[in-house]
């Protein structure tokens, strides 16, 4: 489904990618994994072009995304993105930032939006806040609504930035919670975490990044049990401490 | 007593306009100078900052250029220029040249204060709208431009003050503002005191209360966050 061949980054001199080639499968869910600076948060906005890569290709069934004609606004709307710190409008209420995208894009009514919207906002469990502003949510909440926005447009894939990092550890559960039943209904995902439990529970794949690379990939048994390669031996007994 | 019947009660000068009228009529030419040229500058100000944040090198050149002479002269050379060189082979009255120097002046101050208004919302509010599939343009109007306003229109009612106090130069092409009409009445009267007073405390007046709407008016903004 997502074909990544060769994928380079740089800013300047920083390499920040240096050549990432893999395919994700339908109704996959990788998890990226890896050191801060290792790349994997860049390597997941190259994938909607919020990043544009220096060199590479990246195809989506078949169309190449990071060829110079392609309909960048089009591809966005098959790929949903959460954030590590949520990005929610905060002059737009819960309902709106949801029904924005389906109003402005697939050209809506109000009414139909939110027929699309509510059961949206229940299934992460926050219908009752749907006309309240997002500054009087907590983090958990925000990140809930920011995944139900990006569900409102039925994207194909979805993209999860370290949507945990940023909120407090209570909140943390009923976040991944929603990500967990989004997986399990078969959405194919590429999640970047430091949630190493998360990433063993829900992932197909599980992805360790190091210095612009793909160190190792395989199952989460093979890369978090019987690991052969000593840098993610190294991180792993950092983190799992 | 006698300075303040002499410099604003008495006929002065040949036309025998008493000094509170000349005092007046200049607060008015002060006031539509600044009040229109804050117009001409906040739609300039919108077209400079179109072309710098455009990314195309031939609308942000000139820009940059614009602001840069802009904000590196004195308002009254600009003035001045303008009137006596630009200006001079058209037949145009003070009020109108001072409305238009102004103007180009504050369109400068006031492109960067729409930039750095908008600059100043969280640039993943640009990443969350493009990454659901909206446009450029469309992420602009219905995202960041309405979170901008709101940096904006305190930092215009600045602007304003600004310009109030700035067009006080319009004398120097012999326009006839207030602080030009309190120089009149000194030269005529040779009453230094009162005619100065009366038009620094105008000023103050105006600024002032224009100071507390606006601060009204932030806190209003404030509020709806």
């Amino acid at each position: 489904m997502i074909k990544i061949d060769n994928l380079h980054k740089q800013y300047g001199d920083n390499q920040v990618l240096k050549g990432i080639s893999i395919s994700i499968n339908s109704g996959e869910v990788v998890s990226i994994i890896g050191p801060s600076g290792s790349g994997k948060s860049t390597f997941l906005r190259c994938l909607n072009l919020l990043e544009t890569p220096t060199a590479g290709s990246i195809s989506i069934d078949g169309e190449v995304i990071t060829d110079s004609h392609a309909d960048i606004n089009k591809l966005r709307q098959d790929v949903g993105m959460v954030f590590q710190h949520f990005n929610l409008f905060p002059h737009k209420t819960v309902l709106q930032n949801v029904t924005l995208s389906l109003e402005l894009l697939k050209k809506m009514t109000p009414q139909q939006a939110q027929e699309i919207a509510i059961p949206l906002l229940q299934k992460v469990g926050l219908a009752d806040k749907a006309n309240v502003y997002p500054s009087s949510l907590s983090g958990g909440q925000k990140q809930r609504v920011a995944i139900a926005r990006a569900l409102a447009m039925q994207p194909k894939i979805m993209l999860f930035d370290e949507a945990t990092s940023a909120l407090d550890p209570e909140m943390v559960g009923d976040v991944l919670d929603v990500i967990k039943s989004l997986a399990h209904s078969g959405m194919t995902m590429v999640v970047v975490t430091h949630e190493m439990g998360f990433a063993k529970e829900v992932s197909d794949r599980v992805i360790f990044m190091d210095g612009g690379h793909i160190v190792e990939q395989g199952t989460p048994e093979q890369v978090f049990d019987h690991t052969s390669q000593p840098r993610t031996q190294a991180f792993l007994s950092k983190v799992l401490r | 007593m006698d300075a303040i019947y002499t410099s604003l009660f008495e006929p002065i000068g040949a036309d025998g306009m008493i000094g509170i009228l000349l005092i007046l009529n200049g607060l008015k030419v002060t006031l539509i100078v600044t009040f229109f040229a804050m117009i001409l500058g906040a739609l300039l100000g919108i077209i400079i900052t179109y072309c710098k944040t455009s990314g195309k090198w031939y609308l942000k050149l000139p820009a940059d250029i614009y602001v840069g002479i802009i904000r590196g002269t004195p308002v009254v050379i600009q003035l001045v220029i303008l009137y006596f060189v630009i200006l001079a082979s058209f037949d145009i009255d003070k009020v109108t040249a001072a409305i238009i120097a102004f103007g180009i002046n504050s369109g400068a101050y006031i492109s960067e204060i729409i930039r750095s208004g908008i600059q100043a919302v969280d640039k993943g509010q640009m990443e969350a709208a493009r990454s659901l599939g909206l446009s450029h343009n469309q992420s602009m109007r219905h995202i960041i431009l309405p979170q901008a306003i709101k940096n904006i229109l305190p930092a215009l009612g600045n602007e304003f003050i600004m310009l109030l106090k700035e067009t006080a130069v319009i004398g120097f092409i012999g326009g006839v503002d207030l602080m030009r009409a309190g120089e009149i009445i000194r030269s005529r009267t040779f009453e230094d005191m009162v005619p100065l007073f009366t038009c620094a405390l105008i000023y103050l007046i105006l600024t002032y209360s224009f100071t507390l709407i606006l601060g009204r008016f932030e806190k209003r903004l404030k509020q709806s966050d």
